[in-house]
C-alpha cells in the first residue's frame, strides 16, 4: 500500500505492475489475523468473564479479571436456581412452553399465508400482499396499548395467550415475507403437475411446498425460538404473577431483589438463560448466518 | 379478454364459477392472517389513534379530550423532550459507529482468510445475545463503579473511574457501546454485499495505480451504497425500538436523572406505570410519524446517493 502511494508512476504504467512480494502477503495475513484475534477477544471477553464469574465466589467477582475460574464450584448455580420464591425450573418451563408454541404457530400460519400469496390466484391478492408488507414497517408501540386493552377485555392478562395466539394468526409478517420469497423459487411445474393429477391446493401446500421448504421453515423456527426466548417487553406487559414468569422476567426480578449482593448467582442464571440460544447457534450456525445475510434478519 | 365476447354464456358462467372458487380458496388460505391483521394491526392502530385524543386509565371509560394529550406533550412535558433527546443521542452515536465497525471487520474478513467462517461466527454471537436481559445484567455490572471496566482501567492505566452507569453524562454511552458490540448482523449483510462487488474493478484500479484508500472510496463505498443504505434504515428503526437494555440497566426508571429515558421506556412508564393510556397512545402516534418521516426521507433521498448497478437510470 505504501509503495503504491510513494511510487505512483511506476505502478501506473501498464505492464510494469509488480506482484506483491511474499513478505507482504505473509505480513498482510499476520496483520489481519492480529486484528481479528484482538477484536474477537475484546468482543467475547465480557461473555467469557461472565461464564468464569458464575463459578467464582462472590468476593472475587469485583476483583478478579481472569476468564479462568479458580475452581469449578457450582454453588452459584445451585443457590441461584432456588433463590427466588419459585425455582428457575418453573421459569424455564414457562419460557420453553411459550417458545415452542410460538414456533409451531409461526411455522404453520405464516407458511399457509405465504403459500396463498406466492401461488394462489385470487382477487385482491396484490392489495393484501402490499398491506402485509406495510405491517412490517409498523412499530410495535402503536399497537401495544390497544392490544393490551383487547387482551384485558378477553381476560387473558397473566396468561400465556397474548404471547401465543397472535403467532397462530400470522402476526409476524416478516416470516411471511421470507417464505413468499422462498416459495417463489420453487419450480411452478411441480404444483402444475400436481394440479393435473387432481391435487387440491391444500394437498399441494402440505405435500409439496412444505417438504420442499424445510430450509426456510427451519430458519423461521430458529428465529422464532430465539426472539421469543429473549423477549422481555411482551412478558413484562402481560405476565404479573411470579409463577408465570419467563426466564428474562425472572432474571430482572432476581436483579432487583438482590441488587449488588448476589452477582455470582445472577451470572450463573444468566449463563443458563443464554445457553439454549448458544446451543441453537452451534447447531444451526450456517442457516442463521445465511438467514441474516439474505434478509437482514434482526428485530 | 378478447375471447370473452365470443364465449357462450354457459362458458362464461363456468369461468366465473371457477374464478369464484379460486377466490374462495385464496381467502380461505389467508383467513388466519386476515383475522390477525384486523385484530392485532389495523384495529389497534386505529384504536390507538382514537385513544390518543382521550383520557383513559383502563378503569373508567375513555373520555374525549381533543388534542389535550398532544398539547401537553409538545408544550408542557420536559420528559417528552428528554426522551427524544436521549433516543436521538443514542442513535447519532450508535448507528454510524456500529456500521463503521461492521464494514471495517467485514472488509478484513472479505479477503480470503483462513478461519474466516469461524471469525464471522464469533463476531455474530453478541448480536444473537445482545437483546437479552442476561446481557443487560452483565452490562450493569461491567460499567458499575467497582465493575470490570474500571478494574481494567485501574490495572492498565492506573485510572480510577466513576460508575459509568450511575453518572448521568456517561450512562447513555454504556448503552451505545452495548449496541455497537452487536455489530455482527450488519457485518454479515456487508459481507454478502462485498461478495457481489466485481473483483475486476479492483484489478483495473490497481493497474491504474489506485491505492487502498482510493479503491475504498471509489469502488467499495459506491458499490456497497445500497447495502449501506439498507443497513442504515434497519438500524435506525432498530434504534427507535430499543427497550430492554435501557429498562434493565436503569432498573426501569430511565435514570440516573432520566439520562437513559428512551422514548420507548417513557412510553411504557406512561402506559403501564401511570396508566395514562391516552397520553401513551399519543406518544406512540408521534413516534409512528417520526419513524415514517425518517424512512420516507431515507427512501426519497436515496436516489441521490445510492447507486444501483442494475438501475437503468
Amino acid at each position: 500500500m505504501k509503495t503504491t502511494l510513494a511510487e505512483p508512476v511506476v505502478s501506473a504504467s501498464p505492464g510494469v505492475r509488480r506482484g506483491p512480494s511474499l513478505f507482504r502477503i505473509v505480513g498482510g495475513a499476520i496483520a489481519r489475523h492480529g486484528v481479528l484475534i484482538g477484536a474477537s477477544f475484546v468482543m467475547l471477553y465480557p461473555l467469557l468473564w461472565m461464564l468464569a464469574s458464575s463459578f467464582k465466589p462472590e468476593s472475587l467477582i469485583f476483583t478478579d479479571l481472569s476468564i479462568i475460574p479458580p475452581s469449578f464450584d457450582f454453588a452459584n448455580y445451585t443457590l441461584g436456581w432456588n433463590a427466588l420464591q419459585q425455582s428457575f425450573a418453573v421459569f424455564f418451563k414457562n419460557s420453553l412452553f411459550v417458545a415452542i408454541l410460538v414456533v409451531i404457530g409461526n411455522v404453520l400460519s405464516c407458511s399457509i399465508t405465504a403459500y396463498a400469496f406466492a401461488r394462489l390466484e385470487f382477487r385482491g391478492r396484490r392489495f393484501w400482499f402490499v398491506v402485509m408488507l406495510g405491517t412490517l414497517m409498523l412499530p410495535y408501540h402503536v399497537t401495544l396499548i390497544p392490544q393490551y386493552v383487547l387482551f384485558l377485555n378477553l381476560g387473558w392478562i397473566d396468561t400465556f395467550l397474548p404471547l401465543i395466539v397472535p403467532k397462530f394468526l400470522a402476526a409476524d409478517a416478516f416470516f411471511i415475507f421470507l417464505m413468499v420469497q422462498f416459495f417463489r423459487g420453487i419450480p411452478r411445474e411441480l404444483d402444475e403437475a400436481a394440479v393435473l393429477d387432481g391435487c387440491s391446493p391444500w394437498r399441494i401446500y402440505w405435500k409439496i411446498m412444505m417438504p420442499l421448504s424445510l430450509p426456510v421453515l427451519t430458519t423461521t423456527a430458529i428465529f422464532s425460538f430465539i426472539w421469543t426466548w429473549n423477549d422481555f417487553l411482551g412478558p413484562l406487559v402481560y405476565l404479573n404473577d411470579a409463577s408465570n414468569y419467563t426466564v428474562p422476567l425472572a432474571l430482572r426480578s432476581f436483579m432487583d431483589s438482590t441488587g449488588q449482593s448476589a452477582f455470582g448467582q445472577l451470572f450463573a442464571m444468566s449463563v443458563l438463560a443464554i445457553l439454549p440460544i448458544f446451543l441453537f447457534f452451534l447447531f444451526f450456525q450456517r442457516l442463521i448466518i445465511e438467514g441474516v445475510a439474505h434478509s437482514g434478519m434482526k428485530r | 379478454m378478447a375471447t370473452d365476447s365470443k364465449a357462450t354464456s354457459t362458458e362464461r358462467q363456468s369461468r366465473s364459477q371457477a374464478a369464484n372458487r379460486r377466490d374462495m380458496i385464496g381467502y380461505a388460505f389467508i383467513t388466519p392472517w386476515l383475522i390477525g391483521f384486523l385484530c392485532f394491526s389495523l384495529g389497534p392502530v386505529l384504536a390507538s389513534l382514537y385513544l390518543s385524543f382521550t383520557k383513559f386509565d383502563l378503569l373508567s371509560p375513555a373520555v374525549w379530550v381533543g388534542t389535550d394529550n398532544y398539547a401537553r406533550m409538545f408544550l408542557d412535558d420536559p420528559r417528552f423532550y428528554q426522551a427524544l433527546k436521549v433516543t436521538f443521542t443514542y442513535m447519532i452515536f450508535e448507528v454510524p459507529l456500529k456500521l463503521a465497525f461492521a464494514l471495517a471487520i467485514a472488509m478484513v474478513l472479505d479477503k480470503a482468510i483462513r478461519g474466516g467462517a469461524f471469525y464471522r461466527a464469533l463476531f455474530y454471537i453478541p448480536s444473537l445475545l445482545g437483546g437479552s436481559v442476561a446481557i443487560a445484567v452483565l452490562w450493569r455490572q461491567l460499567f458499575d463503579g467497582n465493575g470490570t471496566v474500571n478494574q481494567i482501567l485501574l490495572w492498565a492505566f492506573g485510572y480510577k473511574g466513576q460508575s459509568w452507569i450511575s453518572t448521568p453524562e456517561t450512562a447513555i454511552y454504556t448503552l451505545v457501546l452495548l449496541a455497537v458490540w452487536q455489530f455482527g448482523s450488519p457485518m454479515i449483510i456487508f459481507l454478502a454485499g462485498l461478495r457481489q462487488v466485481p473483483q475486476d474493478l479492483y484489478e483495473a484500479a490497481s493497474m491504474d495505480g489506485a491505492g487502498a484508500f482510493r479503491k475504498f472510496y471509489k469502488i467499495t463505498l459506491p458499490m456497497l451504497a445500497p447495502v449501506i443504505f439498507f443497513n442504515m434504515v434497519l438500524q435506525i428503526i432498530e434504534g427507535f425500538k430499543a427497550f430492554t437494555p435501557a429498562y434493565v440497566v436503569s432498573g426501569g426508571t430511565g435514570g440516573p436523572i432520566d439520562a437513559t429515558l428512551f422514548y420507548t421506556l417513557y412510553l411504557y412508564q406512561e402506559a403501564f406505570s401511570y396508566f395514562r393510556m391516552g397520553y401513551a397512545s399519543a406518544m406512540a402516534w408521534v413516534l409512528l410519524i417520526i419513524i415514517g418521516c425518517f424512512t420516507g426521507i431515507s427512501f426519497l433521498t436515496s436516489k441521490y446517493w445510492v447507486y444501483y448497478e442494475d438501475d437503468p437510470r
